[in-house]
């Protein structure tokens, strides 16, 4: 590896890492405000312009405040917990590719942490390593009520991590016959969606030619059953039951405060933005779209794939916020039933169904 | 898709919301201190001792507030009147006249109580003190002067707006008898120093239908 090879590698790590912080202070402060107008109320409107760097304040207070240590803990874990949040939440990002590659002399750069081959894959490990750090959390407080949430994040991440594996096969298949034999890698998955749908059914094609080629338009319910699953994923209300103020004081993060309670709240945020980016790049075609080459200035249309990233990734983050304000919590019970009685049969009777569909376009009737 | 119905329901509440809060037509939250909302005819706040027309104080020293008030925040002490130059027209007048307004809850049993309408409320109830001797508003504080002008604690304070010691005194009105219906629009209640006149609220029928519209403003 030369040097230049060497600092392209840190270069666009630095951005991922950098983008990935400004935008989660961004979304905290973003999250109030819209949640404000939601509840016909203000919202932040103190630090900086619109109250814009209300998140760097808060950030500032939790940083000079101290971080308790109540008696009963599990210190190595208790102290642990809060990096095992904040690492796999950051890991996950790293796989997303957020702009096209661009040539910088004779280097390529590829605005996306790191391109591994087996990126899902990546992902869903990572996802799974965050629910360690609810579950230690709530185990090493030595309380009764980080206890109960870090019990019911572990019953809640297996159910839905299963229907959102099952909905990511879906997609992982379907991608598999839009190219060159199958891919786990991001960027490939994001390449194989460019263009449009018009080449595939002909009668249609005045039509399908001006729709993009996203996943969502033929994988529309392992997008909705996606969904939901990242929502559970990251512990957001109406799935809360983690953290819910009102049955169990904060959940696994009664016992934190100062630093180490920022470091779960942080996680929390990327952890909805790297979601939501995945679910842009896996249905939503990353960035891919128009990029106007031959009429804009290059340095524009080398910056609008990444402003498309952002905007399909924010439509996601909106939802995110908008069925925060609507919906009320689920019961235990009715958590449960969603996931292992609604979602994951529904997965899989999706995969089955897109399987045959494939399957049939590959190759036709078996008889035949 | 029942269920798609249902959370979409609840999508176009909040949705909806968030744009017309946007747009400013739904926006609850005023910014406190810098803007202030129209208060209540009726609310509740800081107390004024009145006088007559004439100038002399309508408080006769009884101490029914003081004994009416639920959390015995109300000390008085009256005392005879020196009949050459009396202070009320009655036989005794309040010469102690004590609130503490940290135990005070605003009920209003003292206006309710007092025989003379001695004792009223005004608008204002930005108080706050940084100790606790001043928040027992004694005599000197409480008692408007000769042309009814109402003593104000901190007069320099930006948030002491003095026209709401002026917007007594909607309570006391509520509490003459016009609800009945013998006393529809008769005037219940004898003057006060200064230029401040009160009509009587019109008559219920005729009030609750007015207020109607604007129930929004005063919730």
């Amino acid at each position: 590896m030369t040097w230049a090879e060497f600092g392209v590698v840190v270069l666009r790590v630095v951005l991922t890492f950098g983008l990935l912080m400004v935008l989660t202070i961004l979304n905290v402060w973003l999250e109030r405000k819209l949640l404000a107008d939601m509840q016909s109320r203000i919202g932040p409107n103190r630090a900086g312009p619109f109250g814009i760097l209300q998140t760097v304040a808060d950030g500032l207070k939790l940083f000079f405040k101290e971080s308790i240590t109540p008696r009963k803990v599990e210190l190595g874990m208790y102290v642990l917990a809060p990096f095992l949040a904040v690492i796999p939440a950051f890991l996950i990002f790293m796989m997303v590719p957020w702009g096209a590659p661009f040539m910088i002399g004779d280097q390529e750069v590829i605005l996306q942490g790191a391109d591994l081959n087996i990126g899902l894959l990546f992902i869903l490990a990572m996802s799974s390593m965050a629910v360690y750090a609810v579950v230690l959390a709530g185990w090493s407080s030595g309380s009764k009520y980080p206890l109960i949430g870090g019990v019911r994040a572990t019953a809640q991440a297996i159910s839905y991590e299963a229907a959102m594996g099952l909905s990511m096969v879906a997609v992982v298949m379907f991608t598999a016959t839009q190219g060159d034999g199958g891919t786990l890698s991001l960027s490939e998955i994001v390449n194989r969606q460019a263009g449009t749908w018009g080449d595939v059914i002909p009668v249609l094609q005045p039509v399908l030619q001006f729709v993009p080629r996203w996943n969502i338009f033929p994988q529309i319910v392992a997008f909705v059953i996606f969904f939901v699953a990242i929502v559970a994923e990251t512990n957001r209300a109406p799935f809360d039951l983690v953290e819910a103020e009102q049955e169990i004081v904060g959940g696994f993060h009664t016992e934190y405060s100062g630093m180490r309670f920022a470091m779960f709240f942080l996680a929390e945020y990327v952890n909805i933005f790297s979601m939501s980016a995945i679910a842009a790049t896996l249905f939503l075609g990353g960035w891919n779209g128009p990029t106007f080459d031959d009429v804009l200035p290059g340095f524009i249309s080398a910056l609008l794939p990444t402003v498309y990233f952002l905007l399909k990734t924010y439509a996601i983050v909106f939802l995110f916020f908008w069925i925060r304000a609507t919906l009320p919590r689920l019961r235990y019970d009715q958590l449960m039933t969603l996931g292992w009685k609604r979602l994951i049969p529904g997965a899989l009777g999706w995969l089955v169904l897109s399987t045959f569909v494939i399957a049939f376009r590959q190759f036709g009737l078996p008889w035949s | 898709m029942g269920l798609f119905n249902e959370l979409w329901k609840g999508l176009k509440v909040t949705g909806g919301t968030m744009l017309r809060t946007i747009a400013g037509s739904e926006l609850v939250t005023t910014e406190y201190p810098k803007e202030t909302r129209q208060k209540p005819q009726r609310f509740h706040g800081r107390h004024v001792l009145n006088r007559y027309p004439d100038g002399m104080e309508k408080c006769i020293g009884c101490e029914l507030c003081a004994g009416a008030c639920p959390a015995d925040c109300i000390h008085v002490r009256g005392a005879n009147n020196d009949p050459e130059n009396p202070t009320s027209p009655g036989e005794r007048y309040g010469y102690i006249y004590e609130i503490n307004m940290l135990r005070c809850i605003f009920c209003g049993l003292c206006v309710e109580a007092c025989p003379t309408e001695a004792i009223t409320m005004t608008h204002l109830f930005e108080m706050s003190t940084t100790n606790r001797q001043d928040a027992i508003y004694t005599r000197e504080e409480l008692l408007m002067d000769r042309s009814g002008n109402v003593p104000h604690m901190f007069p320099d304070e930006k948030l002491g707006d003095l026209d709401e010691l002026e917007s007594a005194d909607g309570w006391m009105r509520a509490t003459a008898p016009s609800g009945m219906a013998a006393y529809e629009g008769v005037k219940m209640w004898r003057d006060t120093a200064g230029s401040r006149s009160w009509d009587p609220e019109p008559p219920q029928e005729e009030a609750d239908r007015a207020s109607r519209p604007g129930e929004e403003n005063n919730g």
